[in-house]
């Protein structure tokens, strides 16, 4: 696929978008409070701790709403595909926007228990999700 | 209900004075600064003022270069052209959504610093749309992405149909919504553009076209979609007691610019409500008036579902209940119906003015004035525009 829009990494993102390189989902966390949260900010949303720092995941998450885009809004876009809302199993109350991957669109449904899998583009190490089932995927 | 206990309700101090609209339709071939003049003059003389009365201006987004002709005009450029005396001016696209300009407007008469404010929205996205360059489409430039659209846009997910397409199959997972309660909201829009020459598609709509329809982002078809177009509107925000001779005006009853959930499109941990059910509670917890003390809706229909969770956060439907609500179709959302909704087509059938034409529309109404598609006896209406982490809306009354 070459169109790939790519994010701007910062001090408080490179974690998230860069921490694929060893396999693992980190997302932030508070080291008082221990909530978790996204997108990675220098504070901690629910204490206002500044104590805080991306924490491995285990990378498995749960579907919560999906859409199967067909339309190709780019002319080098490759259509269809199948976008996600994903909540992450281990960080309760983080969802992310996400493009599942290996799974027909038919067998999309929310609910769906999905684990992370990068895609490495340039240094961003995007996490795209397929389902954990094997039988599900294609 | 007690947070605002006592409290002086300052957008009562403002009126909307005048309205104005230019041309709107597909590649009008006119620039955007032709389109405003046209409906900022025609606004300017609606409300019985002339061009030095104006002291304040006031725009969303201000100019936006990132996406086509999604604003080509902001505060510098009319200022300048109108050579506009300004006591207050304002333009910019980090507001409670469209209708921000709006309330910044109300905000500066009621806190003295202008008489007579000069609002505009402007879109040429039509006439900006080629082949390889689409309007409201994120990402293609190669640019790094940054701010709220990197957690989207390098997944693929670069057009609203996808962030709202996850809502609405959310909602239909959830609730039972199906396709075709969720076609009434189109057709109806259709209906309503066959009664107004202004609006843009006015060819009759059929459920069977509506399901046969190709599908853009599941479960959103085409005709879930609103349509890029051309044009301009324009209201006057004035001081109530600015002026003798105002003709006629639409009083602002409450504000709805509230923002107390997550500023996200995917972080809200329930799938199925918005900024709008932040804004309608504030929006109501203002006003005596009630739900049921409406009569018209003009609320946002960029895409079809984001109808559903105005008229769900607004509270005409308990939560959940969209789809057996709407199946009543004509009766219950035309014009002569139980809440007359988007009587001027909407976006969906009339163009993407984007939150202004419903403004203009409700202003219409509550003046009498909406040949053709009158709501009878029309004395309030409520205008709710955006989407996702977007949203404001606001209840305006006649001055009868």
């Amino acid at each position: 696929m070459s169109f790939q829009p790519l994010p701007e990494v910062t001090a408080d993102s490179q974690a998230f978008w860069e921490g694929g390189a060893d396999g693992v989902l980190r997302i932030h966390r508070c080291q008082t409070c221990s909530a978790w949260f996204h997108p990675p900010t220098p504070v901690c949303p629910d204490c206002l701790s500044r104590d805080v720092a991306p924490a491995p995941t285990s990378g498995r998450a749960t579907v919560q709403g999906f859409s199967v885009n067909v339309q190709p809004w780019a002319p080098d876009m490759e259509v269809p595909y199948v976008l996600a809302v994903v909540s992450v199993d281990d960080a309760p109350g983080v969802q992310l926007t996400t493009r599942l991957v290996d799974v027909a669109p038919e067998a999309v449904a929310v609910g769906l228990a999905v684990e992370v899998t990068f895609l490495h583009v340039e240094d961003i190490y995007l996490p795209l999700f397929r389902p954990i089932d094997a039988e599900v995927r294609s | 209900m007690s947070r605002y206990l006592g409290q002086r309700i300052g957008e009562r101090d403002a009126v909307i004075s005048g309205i104005g609209r230019s041309a709107v339709g597909r590649k009008l071939g006119r620039t955007g600064l032709s389109l405003t003049v046209d409906a900022a003059l025609q606004a300017i003389e609606d409300a019985g003022l002339s061009r030095d009365d104006i002291d304040g201006l006031s725009t969303y987004p201000g100019v936006a270069t990132a996406s086509p002709g999604m604003s080509p005009n902001g505060v510098h450029d009319v200022q300048d052209a109108l050579r506009l005396k300004l006591n207050w001016f304002s333009g910019g696209s980090e507001t409670p959504a469209q209708l921000g300009a709006v309330m910044n407007a109300v905000a500066a008469v009621s806190a003295g610093l202008a008489n007579h404010v000069l609002v505009f929205r402007t879109v040429t996205e039509s006439s900006a749309q080629t082949a390889t360059r689409r309007a409201s489409v994120v990402g293609s430039g190669g640019d790094r992405v940054a701010g709220i659209m990197q957690w989207m846009v390098p997944f693929h997910a670069v057009s609203a149909a996808n962030w709202v397409g996850v809502y609405a199959q959310r909602y239909m997972h959830e609730f039972g919504l199906t396709r075709e309660q969720l076609g009434q909201i189109p057709l109806n829009q259709r209906r309503h553009a066959g009664l107004y020459e202004q609006a843009i598609f006015r060819d009759p709509l059929t459920m069977e076209d509506y399901l046969g329809a190709r599908m853009i982002s599941t479960p959103l078809g085409l005709y879930d979609c609103d349509i890029p177009c051309d044009g301009s509107c324009a209201v006057i925000v004035s001081r109530a007691d600015a002026s003798p001779d105002l003709k006629q005006v639409v009083r602002v009853e409450a504000i709805g610019s509230a923002l107390t959930g997550r500023n996200s499109w995917d972080q809200r941990s329930d799938l199925t409500e918005t900024a709008a059910h932040d804004c309608a509670a504030m929006m109501w917890a203002r006003t005596d008036l009630t739900v049921d003390d409406v009569d018209t809706a003009q609320l946002y229909d960029g895409f079809s579902f984001l109808t559903i969770t105005w008229l769900e956060a607004l509270g005409f439907f308990p939560k959940g209940e969209a789809g057996p609500w709407l199946e009543a179709g004509e009766s219950r959302i035309g014009v002569g119906g139980q809440v007359p909704l988007n009587t001027n087509g909407g976006q969906l059938s009339g163009g993407r003015l984007h939150g202004y034409g419903y403004l203009y529309e409700a202003c219409a109404q509550l003046r009498g004035e909406a040949v053709g598609r009158q709501v009878e006896g029309a004395e309030v209406a409520v205008v709710g525009a955006g989407g996702g982490p977007l949203g404001g809306c606001m209840l305006l009354t006649s001055d009868r």
